[in-house]
């Protein structure tokens, strides 16, 4: 029987304890993780003076990771869409003119909802099969295996799945910031009275490029994020199939912390410092 | 590696490097000098000496968990030592990194106790990659060779299977034909039998033999498996507890007064194929 501490007190206490100890555990996790990935992305780097030789390795990784993922980002990005259209329609009536809907929904997918939600979804399938897949490879010494024939594991498995996903985010971020926008423009006519002409005027009117490429340089890390810790969490890998879910865990949990928290940087940096006031 | 004189390729199984060179002195390939490995508060080895001689297959044999493997591991570089050096060729191993290491290692053939075949790729595709990888070979040619090497260990026509379609052992026969695709001076087993029956262990033993001859590389076998270890080696190393406690033919440990070799003979390691061994009398 479990023993139990006599004194109240002292249970709310061993709890706190409890608590700070694996915030603590779940802080070192994550700060070793990352600096796994960062050694990782200096080898992958090192790599990339072998990318002629890999090229089929990124064609078939940018396949896994870009057009496998198209029907998710398709499903959530209309979906994402459709609903901003209509929480913006609820929000601004009475106050604003109908014909900032389409500036409201152009700007606030492009910049936020596209590149952070097609991450998300996106991060979550393929950090967890990066990882799974490394994973299986790690206990099963097929790494070993590659290592042992003079193969870099680095150039073979890591630098491609990187590589792909830098090129995959961007665009499948343009086809969500696309459907989106869709999502948004079908639900307006349909159900919110607005005219398309309207709704494009709005997001003519105040459109800037700088959205576009802000939304997309989020992508482009954000793509580097979910394959990076995939591989990371995969390379460190240990003790069997457990083992190989525990990464898939850690590979999803390490991105999406990691997406959210480099959304605010990168916000603050691109909207704030870079294209400014 | 210096050019190796031919075998007598009628000799038998354990009759020793020498006896089958017809008395010529081979020289040392792999030299494992004061060897330490700890993992964590657990040291798996404590002080390795190993010597191998050039073309002759040494077994290292001793119980599950006595540190084997990771020994295997070190010899071609995919653990780094905590003290202790290893010499191939008179070159020391535990200092290469990069490119040296590489050029290294493709002069080594391994197989690894679960095949670790590639699982995304065919069987050929499992073979011909070394071949593609460092001799940039491909297409028609690529093709010829992977037939070749699976033909040597009678798997010929198998390189379009995947590997879930293989047996166990199936499994470890496409490993070898991978481990010798470029041709290695040396070839590491990792337990070769485990996990396989008693006719497919006989079997691999066999084919371990009948390459051995064909492609003249040093080995070294890692097992547990008295009779595997009797079949494949010239010389036997029994491992224990972190140390190797004796080096001499099949007779010898037979004939060892050694308690850590009587011990190990005694508790019946491999007892699945003690009759066999029996039946077969003195082989040599």
């Amino acid at each position: 029987m479990r023993n139990s501490s006599p004194i109240p007190g002292n249970a709310i206490a061993d709890a706190g304890a409890g608590l700070l100890g694996t915030i603590g555990r779940v802080a070192i996790e994550l700060v070793t993780e990352v600096g796994f990935a960062s050694i990782l992305l200096w080898r992958s780097t090192l790599a990339l003076r072998k990318i002629g030789r890999s090229m089929p390795l990124v064609i078939e990784q940018a396949r896994r990771i870009g057009v496998e993922s198209l029907p998710l980002v398709i499903m959530t990005s209309v979906f994402t869409g459709a609903v901003t259209a209509v929480q913006a329609a609820y929000q601004l009536k009475d106050f604003v003119p109908k014909i900032y809907l389409g500036t409201a929904i152009y700007k606030s997918v492009v910049i936020e909802l596209g590149p952070v939600l097609t991450a998300l979804v996106v991060g979550g399938r393929v950090s967890a099969s990066i990882a799974a897949e490394l994973g299986t490879m790690r206990v099963t010494e097929q790494i070993d295996a590659m290592d042992a024939m003079g193969i870099d594991p680095i150039r073979y498995l890591t630098m491609p799945r990187i590589v792909a996903a830098l090129v995959m985010l961007p665009v499948l971020t343009v086809f969500a910031d696309i459907l989106a926008i869709g999502g948004g423009f079908f639900v307006s006519n349909a159900s919110l009275d607005l005219s398309p002409k309207i709704f494009i005027e709005g997001m003519k009117m105040h459109f800037v490029a700088r959205d576009v490429l802000g939304g997309l340089t989020k992508a482009l890390v954000f793509g580097g994020i979910i394959s990076l810790m995939g591989c990371a969490a995969g390379l460190r890998t240990f003790g069997g199939a457990v083992g190989v879910g525990a990464a898939a865990t850690r590979a999803v949990v390490t991105s999406c912390v990691l997406i959210l928290v480099s959304d605010y940087v990168l916000a603050v940096l691109l909207f704030k410092i870079i294209f400014g006031e | 590696m210096t050019e190796r004189p031919d075998r007598d390729t009628t000799a038998t199984p354990g009759g020793g490097a020498t006896a089958r060179r017809g008395g010529t002195t081979a020289g040392p390939v792999i030299e494992v000098r004061d060897l330490w490995k700890s993992f964590g508060d657990q040291e798996v080895l404590r002080g390795i000496n190993l010597t191998v001689l050039d073309g002759e297959t040494m077994v290292v044999l001793g119980p599950s968990g006595c540190g084997k493997s990771v020994l295997l591991k070190h010899v071609i570089g995919l653990m780094k030592p905590d003290r202790g050096s290893i010499l191939v060729e008179g070159n020391e191993l535990t200092g290469l990194d990069g490119r040296e290491l590489k050029d290294l290692r493709m002069r080594f053939g391994m197989v690894f106790q679960g095949a670790a075949l590639f699982d995304s790729m065919t069987v050929g595709e499992n073979v011909g990659l070394p071949l593609k990888e460092h001799c940039g070979i491909e297409g028609d040619e690529l093709a010829d060779l992977v037939e070749g090497k699976l033909g040597m260990v009678g798997l010929a026509g198998a390189s379009h299977l995947q590997p879930s379609e293989l047996s166990g052992g199936m499994k470890k026969r496409v490993a070898l034909a991978r481990a010798i695709a470029l041709d290695p001076d040396i070839v590491l087993y990792d337990e070769p039998t485990t996990g396989l029956d008693p006719i497919m262990a006989e079997q691999i033993n066999q084919l371990i033999r009948a390459l051995q001859r064909k492609i003249h590389a040093t080995s070294i076998v890692v097992t547990h498996d008295l009779h595997s270890a009797k079949f494949t080696g010239d010389k036997i190393a029994l491992m224990h507890e972190g140390r190797i406690e004796f080096v001499g033919t099949m007779d010898d440990l037979r004939n060892s007064d050694n308690e850590a070799v009587r011990i190990f003979i005694a508790r019946g390691y491999a007892s699945d194929h003690r009759t066999a061994w029996e039946s077969r009398g003195e082989r040599q």
